[in-house]
């Protein structure tokens, strides 16, 4: 009940004209951003990280919470219309979705995905409300130890879950360490990696780093390979359902926030397996076998639904432990960050405010969103006639805005278009950005717990596994490193066995 | 970052040339290793003694970082060798199947170098126009009724947000001064 009470408090809070206004900017730019291409949800609230310097926290959250939210419902629309989806939890939209407009039945994917979207968000939200209290209480005696082991997981998670190599994505979060260690050291006023300079000393600002690699990287990266004629969306009418699809559909509705919730909740890479998940047990159990992959609408809502639970359970991790599962929940956690606020399980008890007005406009971006979407798809979807040129020479412009905003400083302009330029080599060479976005936000404070926790334990390597908390992230920590060795093992043995029968 | 290092076919007839083309990524191997170098030295050379507090001072953290970056980069080159590729990124706007277009990318850095470089002498509202409009135009926008008009007012409108709304100050540069 207790949650419950919480919620309407903080109702009270997002329901106030100001914090209103934020979540309807906030789903009307995510939606947007989600429409165009090239430009994603981590992205846009890089670029709106300046922000933070003028606005008070709660304003900015929202905002942000419905970009993330938004950039799902707009991201479904570029898949079903145009077949080239660019972030990755949308390419399964664009298998069943783009079919189904292609047979003139985009009106009813464009539906299907929309209230999925809702279904979705709002079972992951009230979900999130069920759950996030309690993992918070069972977290809030945690140390500098436990902390240090949140951050281990979260290095190892983005690195070995994420891409398709481990080592590029290693080399990726070495390079955010990298940039992390430049600056004073917090405890000492050591100067690391500086030399001797002056602007330096302060360090590389996240804001810097994470537009840099996000919006800056991307931009040049499609400069390189910009496509001579962007596709042709496929035009399309308002949105809606007619009975017979409703009777194919409200339990896929209901099915894919099973699937997305827990995934989005742990590191694996955000909404993508649990799309995939989704999709595969929809056509496991669709009674019309004969549509799929000619546009079964069961295969746009069911991981359309997924997708949005998966944000809900990514605001789980990050919002009780300060784990980010995925690139938005972490470059909104370096806006928590820039206001000194350090989520974790004690945010719940030092900033219920926030916390609870944050969740209860979930709520209220949903209900817009929908409002938004549903009649309003066709409109959207003019955004993607938008001259490219015009799109990355923006993205390029609020670039320059958001890092000169920082500190009003040219020089940092100059780091800004150098991290730019080695996220375009990361983006040739297969170099996952995500990781060194982590390593750059987790990175200074993981050094610091972990000094703390050998300080308490007086230099003993065992100060770091001495309570529960920490033996349990450990564990799930190295299960996860040795998940594809174990694989690998388990396939080398059957092989090997078979190879024995043959011979 | 040079024109060698570009997905043109090779050319027949030179072998090391199309062999150093295929093993581009080497070079990543390179700056990883020159990286963390960079970072052992630093690490080494620190002066620590006044300021350490606790066992682990400020050197440990660099120290593993840089031999983390040292492994990575031995590890990454026998992968390369062993013709491990790193995926090129794709995207919506985006056509892996022609070379990279290297005038492009090197043209809009240079924009927005120059756009740094005009901020304080010019003020915002001027370089950022600039770099709207040179950005647009290097990425093949030839409107010059609409390109910078678009420029004008998202530079303006942008400089009001934040020097009056946000309060995040912006250099106004002399057209403010006169405005």
């Amino acid at each position: 009940m207790n949650a419950f009470n919480s919620l309407m408090d903080g109702f009270g809070t997002a329901l106030t004209p100001v914090n209103l206004l934020w979540a309807a900017l906030g789903v009307l730019l995510g939606t947007a951003i989600g429409v165009l291409p090239g430009i994603g949800p981590a992205m846009a609230v890089a670029l709106l990280l300046p922000v933070t310097y003028g606005l008070e926290p709660i304003g900015a959250f929202i905002m942000f919470a419905g970009i993330y939210y938004g950039a799902m419902f707009g991201g479904s629309t570029t898949s079903i219309l145009l077949n080239t989806p660019g972030e990755s939890a949308a390419v399964v939209a664009a298998m069943e979705g783009n079919p189904m407009a292609k047979a003139g039945r985009g009106a009813q994917a464009l539906a299907a995905a929309a209230i999925g979207h809702f279904a979705g968000g709002l079972i992951g939200t009230v979900l999130l409300v069920a759950l996030a209290p309690t993992v918070a209480d069972l977290a809030v005696d945690i140390g500098a130890p436990d902390y240090f082991a949140i951050m281990v997981l979260a290095f190892i998670a983005v690195t070995s879950v994420l891409g398709s190599s481990r080592i590029r994505g290693l080399a990726s979060l070495l390079i955010g360490l990298t940039l992390g260690l430049v600056g004073l050291d917090q405890m000492t006023g050591q100067q690391r990696l500086t030399f001797g300079s002056l602007q330096l000393a302060d360090g590389i600002d996240v804001v810097i780093v994470a537009v840099g690699l996000f919006a800056i990287g991307e931009a040049l990266w499609v400069a390189a390979h910009l496509r001579r004629l962007p596709g042709e969306p496929i035009p399309v009418g308002r949105p809606w359902l007619g009975r017979d699809d409703l009777k194919r559909t409200w339990k896929s509705w209901l099915r894919g926030p099973l699937i997305g919730f827990p995934f989005g909740a742990i590191p694996a890479g955000g909404a993508e397996i649990p799309t995939f998940l989704s999709y595969a047990t929809e056509k496991r159990l669709s009674k019309h076998k004969d549509d799929w992959g000619r546009g079964a609408i069961e295969g746009v809502a069911g991981p359309e639904s997924a997708a949005s639970a998966s944000a809900a359970g990514t605001l789980v991790s990050m919002l009780t432990l300060g784990l980010p599962t995925t690139a938005v929940a972490a470059v909104m956690l370096a806006a928590f960050q820039q206001y000194g606020i350090q989520p974790g399980p004690l945010l719940f008890e030092r900033e219920p405010d926030l916390v609870w007005g944050l969740i209860a406009s979930l709520f209220v971006g949903m209900v817009l969103l929908l409002a938004l979407n549903l009649p309003l798809a066709p409109v959207w979807a003019k955004l993607l006639r938008i001259p490219r040129p015009y799109l990355y020479a923006g993205i390029l412009f609020f670039a320059a805005v958001g890092a000169y905003a920082v500190g009003g400083e040219v020089i940092d302009l100059v780091i800004l278009l150098i991290i730019g330029l080695i996220g375009f080599g990361m983006r040739r060479y297969g170099l996952p950005v995500l990781p060194a976005v982590i390593g750059v936000i987790l990175g200074p404070n993981a050094e610091q717990q972990l000094r703390r926790a050998l300080q308490i334990s007086d230099g003993s390597v065992s100060g770091l596994v001495d309570t529960p908390f920490s033996v349990t992230v450990y564990t799930v920590t190295a299960l996860l490193l040795i998940w594809p060795l174990l694989g690998k093992l388990v396939t080398r043995v059957t092989r090997g066995t078979r190879g024995r029968a043959k011979a | 970052m040079t024109t060698r290092t570009t997905d043109v076919p090779p050319t027949p007839g030179d072998p090391r040339r199309s062999w150093l083309r295929e093993h581009s990524e080497l070079g990543v191997c390179v700056m990883l290793l020159a990286l963390g170098v960079l970072v052992l030295t630093d690490a080494l050379t620190m002066d620590v003694e006044i300021t350490q507090r606790g066992p682990v001072g400020p050197k440990t953290v660099p120290v593993v970082v840089g031999i983390g970056l040292l492994v990575i980069a031995a590890l990454l080159a026998v992968d390369v060798l062993r013709g491990g590729r790193g995926e090129a990124e794709g995207g919506e706007d985006i056509d892996l199947s022609e070379p990279a277009d290297w005038r492009t990318v090197s043209l809009l850095a240079g924009v927005f170098l120059g756009a740094a470089v005009l901020i304080e002498p010019l003020g915002f509202p001027i370089a950022g126009a600039l770099l709207f409009w040179g950005a647009a135009f290097t990425l093949g926008s030839r409107r010059f009724d609409r390109d910078p008009l678009i420029a004008a007012v998202l530079s303006l409108v942008t400089y009001a947000v934040f020097n009056n709304l946000l309060g995040v100050p912006l250099p106004g540069g002399p057209l403010m001064g006169v405005l």
